[in-house]
C-alpha cells in the first residue's frame, strides 16, 4: 500500500510521511507501526519523530543525513508499515464532570437536546485511541468520541483552562494537560496529571494507547487530588 | 553561591541554551535561542561550549551587579551597555569583580541580544534543556527584578577579554530562504504566487511562539481546515486570515492550518532578529541548497574563534591615572615634547 503515501520536506530538516488525510485508526496505526520501526532501527542522521493523526515527522540532522536517500529508505518502510498492530494500553481515567469541573457540560447537553446525564453516559462509555500528543507538553488528543457528542469549537475561545480538564471539540476528546488556551467545550475534570516533572518519565500517556473515563465524585475528586499533588499517578492502567 | 543579580530586569530575559529537543512526540516544543548564531558569539567569546545557556534579552537588556569574586561575561547585539556608568562597547567580553554594574539598555537594531557568562549559570536542566518554555512552566521562567542569577565556578585564564567583528557573524542577507511545503497543495497557484513576490511586515504580533506578518493575501485551495499534524520551527502557516503566520522556537507542537513554507535552518536567526514594522521577503530554495547554506554559516561560526581579537584596554584602565602609569601612551606623550 504506497498509493496514498506521500513524502514532504518540512524545510531542511524534517520529513513529513504522510498516510491519508483522514482520522481514522487505521492510519493512526500505520503511522505508529513506522513510528515504532524507525526507533528500532533508527536510519542515519535522524534524531527524533513526532507521530500526529496521518503523519510521521522525522526530524534529522541535515548536516548528517542525506535527506534523499533518507526520503527513499522513509518511503520503503512506510509501504510496508501496517495497521494491524496490537492496541495499546488501556489507562481508566477518573473524571469529576459537570458543575465547576465542566462548565459546559449542561451547555452541551442543551445544544444536544439531551440530559447532563445522557452527555456523561455517552462519553464515560467509549474506548479512545490516543491519537497524537501535542499542542503543549503532554495535552492528550483522543478519538472514538461517540457521533451523538460531535460539537463544533466554542466561537470565544477561553484564555486558561486548567490542568486536568476533559474537553470535546469536533469529533475529538482530550486530556488537559497544564493549563493552556482552549477553545473546546469542557466537560470535567481529572485529578490525573498526565504531565508531572516530579516524575520519571514526566508522561504518562504515549501515542497508540487506549483511554477510558470513569465518573466520580467530587469527594473522590478531592480525595484523589490531594494523592496526584504528591505526585501519585491516579489513573488504573491495563495491559 | 556566585550569582549575577537583576537590579533591572528588561520586558522579556530568559534563559536559553540549543532547545529541549526529543520531545516534540509529548508535545514539547524547544524553545531554545531564538538566535543560534549570536548565542554561539556570546559563548565562544568567553570561553564557553557553544550551546551553554545564555541570558537571551528582547530589544532592552537588564542591569546586573556582581556578586562573586569575579566573572567573565560578554554581551552580543548592537545595544548600549554601560559599566558602572561608563560606556562600553558590545560584541566583547567584559571582565567583572564583585560589586560591578553591568546595565544592558535597547537594542539599537535586531530584536534579540544575549549575555553568555564563563562557565554558564548553575540551573538544573529539565528534560536536557536548561531553555525557558514560559507557557509550559520548563525551565526558570523570565527574569525578574532582584532575581539572583546563580554562576557556575569558573576558572577565568588571565588573559584579556576579547572582541568579535559583528560583520564576521554568517547571518544572510536578503530574502528569507525557505522551502516549500509540506502543504503547499493546499493553496492556489496564485497564492504561492503572492506569497513568493510580496514584501511583507511584522506585525506586533510577534513572538518567541511566532510572527503574525501582514500583506498581500495567500489563496487557499479547499479551505483552511486540515487535520492537526507536526509543526517545524519556521513553519509557516497561512490560517483564514490568508496572512502567514511564522512559527519560533515557543510553537505549539502540533497544529491545523495549512504550512505553505518553512524556513530554512540558515534563515532562522535572520528572522530572530526581525521587529515589529520590519520588511521582509520569501524565496523559495531547493533541500540541496537549505543543506549547502547551512554547511556554509556552520562552517563560518566554526572559524569565528580564530577571529577573535583581544580587547586592548579595559575600560577601568582609561583613567589619566592609569594612563599615566603606564607606557601605553609612552610613544605620544614623550619626555622630550
Amino acid at each position: 500500500m504506497t498509493a496514498s503515501i506521500r513524502i514532504r520536506p518540512a524545510g531542511d530538516s524534517g520529513l513529513v510521511v504522510e498516510f491519508e488525510e483522514r482520522i481514522d485508526p487505521a492510519v493512526s496505526a500505520r503511522v505508529l507501526d513506522l513510528d515504532r520501526a524507525l526507533a528500532e532501527a533508527p536510519p542515519l542522521g535522524v534524531l527524533e519523530t513526532l507521530p500526529t493523526y496521518r503523519s510521521l515527522l522525522v526530524r534529522f540532522d541535515p548536516l548528517v543525513a542525506d535527506p534523499a536517500a533518507l526520503e527513499a529508505e522513509l518511503m520503503r518502510r512506510a509501504a510496508a508499515s501496517r495497521a494491524d498492530a496490537k492496541q495499546g494500553r488501556l489507562w481508566r481515567i477518573p473524571v469529576a464532570y459537570g458543575g465547576h469541573y465542566g462548565e459546559d457540560l449542561d451547555h452541551v447537553a442543551r445544544e444536544k437536546g439531551l440530559t447532563s446525564a445522557e452527555i456523561v453516559k455517552l462519553h464515560a462509555g467509549k474506548f479512545y485511541h490516543v491519537y497524537m500528543i501535542g499542542f503543549v507538553p503532554g495535552f492528550t488528543y483522543l478519538g472514538g468520541l461517540d457521533e451523538r457528542l460531535h460539537i463544533s469549537r466554542r466561537i470565544d475561545p477561553r484564555l486558561k483552562v486548567p490542568a486536568g480538564t476533559i474537553s470535546i471539540g469536533g469529533q475529538q476528546a482530550a486530556v488537559q494537560s497544564i493549563e493552556a488556551p482552549s477553545g473546546w467545550h469542557l466537560l470535567g475534570r481529572t485529578p490525573v496529571r498526565v504531565f508531572d516533572m516530579r516524575r520519571d518519565p514526566p508522561f504518562l500517556i504515549q501515542p497508540g494507547e487506549r483511554v477510558a473515563f470513569t465518573p466520580i465524585d467530587a469527594g473522590s475528586f478531592e480525595r484523589l487530588s490531594g494523592h496526584a499533588q504528591r505526585g501519585e499517578i491516579v489513573a488504573e492502567v491495563e495491559p | 553561591m556566585s550569582a549575577l543579580i537583576v537590579l533591572a530586569a528588561g520586558p522579556l530575559s530568559t534563559l536559553q541554551d540549543s532547545g529541549r529537543w526529543g520531545y516534540l512526540r509529548n508535545g514539547v516544543p524547544p524553545a531554545g535561542a531564538m538566535d543560534m548564531i549570536a548565542l554561539v558569539a556570546a559563548n565562544l567569546l568567553v570561553g564557553n561550549a557553544p550551546t551553554e545557556a545564555a541570558i537571551e534579552f528582547t530589544l532592552v537588556g537588564d542591569g546586573y551587579e556582581l556578586d562573586a569574586d569575579s566573572a567573565r561575561v560578554a554581551v552580543v547585539g548592537e545595544a548600549a551597555i554601560s559599566l558602572n556608568g561608563a560606556a562600553i562597547a558590545p560584541w566583547r567580553s567584559i571582565t567583572l569583580k564583585r560589586g560591578d554594574r553591568l546595565q544592558i539598555g535597547a537594542l539599537k537594531r535586531g530584536a534579540r541580544g544575549y549575555l553568555a557568562v564563563a562557565g554558564g549559570f548553575a540551573i538544573t536542566p529539565q528534560l536536557g534543556s536548561r531553555s525557558t518554555h514560559t507557557r509550559s512552566g520548563l525551565g526558570g521562567g523570565a527574569l525578574t527584578t532582584s532575581m539572583r542569577m546563580p554562576l557556575n565556578r569558573a576558572r577565568i585564564d588571565a588573559g584579556r577579554d576579547v572582541a568579535l567583528d559583528p560583520a564576521q557573524l554568517p547571518y544572510l542577507s536578503g530574502p528569507i530562504r525557505i522551502v516549500l511545503g509540506p502543504q503547499d497543495d493546499r493553496f492556489t497557484a496564485d497564492g504561492i504566487a503572492a506569497f513568493l513576490s510580496s514584501e511583507y511586515t511584522v506585525t506586533t504580533d510577534a513572538d518567541r511562539m511566532g510572527y503574525r506578518l501582514d500583506g498581500p493575501e495567500i489563496a487557499h485551495r479547499d479551505g483552511f481546515d486540515t487535520i492537526s499534524d507536526s509543526i517545524m520551527t519556521g513553519s509557516i502557516q497561512v490560517p483564514g486570515t490568508r496572512k502567514p503566520i511564522v512559527l519560533m522556537v515557543d510553537r505549539q507542537t502540533t497544529g491545523g492550518y495549512p504550512k505553505i513554507a518553512t524556513t530554512t535552518t540558515a534563515s532562522l536567526p535572520s528572522l530572530a532578529q526581525l521587529r515589529p514594522g520590519d520588511r521582509l521577503r520569501f524565496t523559495a530554495v531547493s533541500v540541496a541548497v537549505a543543506r549547502e547554506l547551512l554547511a556554509a554559516q556552520v562552517a563560518q561560526l566554526r572559524a569565528l574563534a580564530a577571529q577573535l581579537t583581544p580587547v586592548l584596554r579595559d575600560p577601568r584602565e582609561l583613567s589619566s591615572d592609569f594612563l599615566l602609569s603606564t607606557n601605553l601612551i609612552a610613544g605620544v606623550v614623550g619626555p622630550h615634547d
